[in-house]
């Protein structure tokens, strides 16, 4: 059997160049010395061409596999409070999350510009793998390329996840009807915010922290509180206001939100005003929203309150009959408006 | 958020609400011939919409949304001038965010970029200074747009550029001036507006001396008017205590922001910079005299128009579209044929749907669609019918 220490190697020279997306010594250098050692996993160490899972192990988890790829280009690559490879492990765990399904394993491709300093990838790998360990999570497969300068801006990260969702747990946008409850588990556009305060664009005094974070952990608690959660989704680019018009449309129900209950900070608000967003469209990178059962909601609350990513959760609104697929937003003014799908981006690449 | 959430107390909001519904019952206007204000500014129509403020509003009151949204008003050839300036291979064409995705006959500036323009989004005039100072092997160009809001702030950055000696920075001025184009609403015979909420920021600058023509010539009473909702509901009631008690003046709603003789040295940084243009283009108002500025001689070298060959384009918008007559007031967004058919955020038609501050993309984002859409067959079957 090979093991890493007898093949491992170490990578020359400050940056990455082309050599070491060419399949040759490079690149194996590479892959040995930041992906294999960084990412430390008893898959990736073998060095095979593919991770390989026992099925019976799988199976004591539930019933069904999940799987789901996301890409990742945000642009500052590091901001406070995260940087991408961070976002890249939890956006996906987060994917896999709220389909109910407790997440196992991860790969990771990587798309880095000629040039790009061997430091900053140390640093990003380490962060995918601190933010995997904490989740529970393994990173067991990947693949890098390197493009010229140019052809990719400093780095993309793409990561695909699998998870299995345990029997009984039926979560769905269609799902949701009249009575029930719309949670949030806080504040809401700190991560878009964060995201236009790191490029340091406008000057602004605060820093805004992104809310990067894994759900897994608080949606785990939720099911054990209550498996008939309906429609669960995280609010990411789009804002909450697009996950809500989500379970409106799948499901023909109303939902009504009042703007007073929605958790914003001051700094993010603040921002809103000067720049003319709205935090109901601004990404978020740990918030999830749940129309859960009425009779379940106080306790499902309960449970989300005392895990540390929901300490802050909140009823922001009900779910109604009419009119049907929209949502409607109770301003704290005393006014009603529609909350509509975004039209166009309001900001460029935010993850 | 101190000093804003005061001006958005749903309490005052109940009171305020309460106060215009009692002054209206003194009026004779109904829900079929009603009371008909018109909030110049764009910037207003998008807190009304906001805020939900048109539902708190009786029915006997219809807001007529005007054409101060400066993308909404330019003309679809002036966009066709960006997109020709932006794609000089040796140009970095600045703009505000607003101006990206406005149709030209063509293209918009953002499918400009896609193609290959140089063309970077500013939140300021001083951002695109500061590109010029970066790239001087470049030209930078600065698409100024707006009212007299935006005049000083422009006049300051090529006084700066002067100063410093730039050779590499131009303005493509497209400034507009308030009052022509309030007169130019006030002269069209198809009009009947009944009175007027001023734009706070615009006055901000000139003060509250350019719109005394409003009441003394036209007997119409106009309310400048803060951007808060509570502002909003405040001058509605001052211009309903006008005409309730016969009384047609300049009022200054805004007083925490506005003062009677405006803004020393903004005004006498535009003096020092812009000059009128004898008339100026505005899509939907036609040539209006005196509607624009223009740079001064002395800033020629400063000047886009002047420093490269700008076609000056003059398109006629699509047949089918009606933003002229929804810019003027004629008839409403969802009134308009191609309104959610042809003509939405994604694929707009004219600037009215793609601005924040345009009455289509108002309702289109914050109306109830399928009802707008339903008002909108029965008006058209009634049009043919009639």
């Amino acid at each position: 059997m090979n093991t890493r220490s007898e093949r491992k190697r170490s990578l020359q020279g400050d940056t990455i160049t082309l050599s070491h997306g060419s399949g040759g010594k490079a690149m194996r250098d590479l892959i040995d010395d930041v992906f294999v050692a960084g990412f430390d996993s008893a898959e990736l160490n073998t060095l095979e061409d593919q991770a390989r899972f026992d099925i019976a192990a799988l199976a004591a988890y539930g019933d069904r596999l999940a799987m789901t790829t996301d890409s990742y280009v945000v642009d500052p690559l590091f901001f406070p409070g995260g940087d991408i490879g961070k976002l890249s492990v939890t956006g996906t765990i987060n994917d896999l999350a709220v389909g109910g399904a407790i997440p196992l394993y991860l790969s990771c491709g990587m798309i880095i510009e000629e040039g790009f300093k061997v430091e900053d990838l140390r640093r990003i790998v380490q962060s995918m793998k601190q933010t995997a360990d904490a989740a529970g999570v393994r990173i067991v497969t990947g693949d890098t390329k390197v493009v010229h300068k140019g052809a990719a801006d400093k780095l993309f990260i793409n990561t695909a996840g699998i998870g299995v969702i345990p029997a009984g747990i039926e979560i769905g946008a269609h799902r949701a009807q009249p009575g029930d409850v719309v949670i949030c588990n806080g504040y809401i556009g700190d991560h878009g915010a964060a995201i236009v305060d790191a490029r340091g664009e406008l000057a602004i005094e605060n820093t805004i922290q992104t809310d990067c974070a894994t759900l897994s952990g608080l949606i785990q608690a939720m099911l054990a509180v209550c498996p008939d959660i309906h429609c669960m989704r995280d609010a990411t680019r789009g804002g909450i206001a697009t996950v809500l018009n989500e379970f409106a449309q799948s499901s023909g129900c109303a939902i009504r939100i009042e703007e007073t209950r929605i958790p914003i900070r001051k700094e993010v608000r603040g921002m809103c005003e000067i720049l003319g967003l709205d935090a109901l469209y601004l990404a978020n990178e740990g918030k999830v929203i749940a129309l859960v059962p009425a009779a379940q909601a106080q306790a499902i609350l309960a449970a989300m309150r005392a895990h540390p990513t929901g300490k802050d959760s909140v009823i922001i609104g009900e779910v109604v009959a009419e009119p049907a697929g929209r949502v409607i937003l109770t301003t704290g003014f005393g006014g009603d408006r529609i909350v509509d799908m975004l039209v166009g981006e309001q900001l460029p690449r935010i993850c | 958020m101190k000093y804003v959430d005061e001006f958005r107390d749903p309490e005052k909001a109940k009171a305020l609400k309460n106060k215009i519904a009692q002054l209206m019952d003194q009026l004779p206007y109904t829900e079929k011939k009603p009371l008909l204000l018109m909030e110049f500014c764009g910037g207003h129509t998008h807190t009304l919409f906001r805020y939900g403020i048109q539902q708190m509003l009786p029915n006997s009151i219809e807001m007529v949304h005007g054409p101060g949204c400066p993308v909404c008003v330019l003309p679809r050839g002036r966009v066709d001038d960006c997109v020709i300036l932006a794609e000089r291979p040796d140009v970095i064409f600045t703009t505000f965010g607003d101006a990206m995705r406005v149709p030209g006959s063509h293209k918009s500036l953002l499918q400009a970029k896609a193609d290959g323009a140089d063309i970077r989004m500013v939140y300021s005039p001083l951002d695109a200074l500061e590109l010029a100072r970066k790239n001087p092997e470049r030209q930078v160009i600065f698409f100024a747009l707006g009212f007299e809001t935006t005049m000083p702030s422009t006049a300051l950055t090529v006084m700066q550029a002067k100063a410093e000696g730039l050779t590499n920075f131009a303005l493509f001025c497209n400034h507009l001036t308030t009052a022509p184009t309030i007169q130019a609403i006030l002269d069209d015979p198809d009009m009947h507006i009944d009175g007027f909420l001023a734009p706070g920021h615009v006055s901000m600058v000139i003060g509250e001396q350019p719109f005394e023509f409003i009441p003394e010539r036209y007997q119409k009473p106009i309310v400048i008017t803060g951007f808060e909702p509570l502002d909003i509901l405040q001058s509605i009631y001052m211009l309903l205590q006008q005409i309730v008690e016969g009384r047609c003046e300049v009022e200054n709603q805004y007083v925490r922001i506005v003062q009677k003789q405006g803004n020393h040295p903004g005004l006498a940084a535009i003096e020092q910079v812009f000059e009128l243009r004898d008339s100026f283009e505005m899509r939907g108002l036609g040539t209006l005299d005196d509607s624009g500025v223009r740079m001064r001689p002395e800033f020629a070298g400063f000047d886009a128009e002047k420093k490269f060959h700008v076609p000056n384009l003059r398109v006629a918008d699509p047949e089918s579209c009606q933003c002229g007559d929804v810019v003027k007031g004629l008839i409403r967004p969802w009134q308009c044929a191609e309104f959610g058919k042809l003509c939405t955020p994604e694929t707009p038609m004219g600037a009215l749907m793609v601005s924040s501050e345009g009455a289509c993309a108002a309702y289109y984002n914050f109306g109830d669609l399928p009802e707008l859409m339903a008002k909108r067959q029965a008006h058209l079957e009634r049009e043919s019918a009639a």
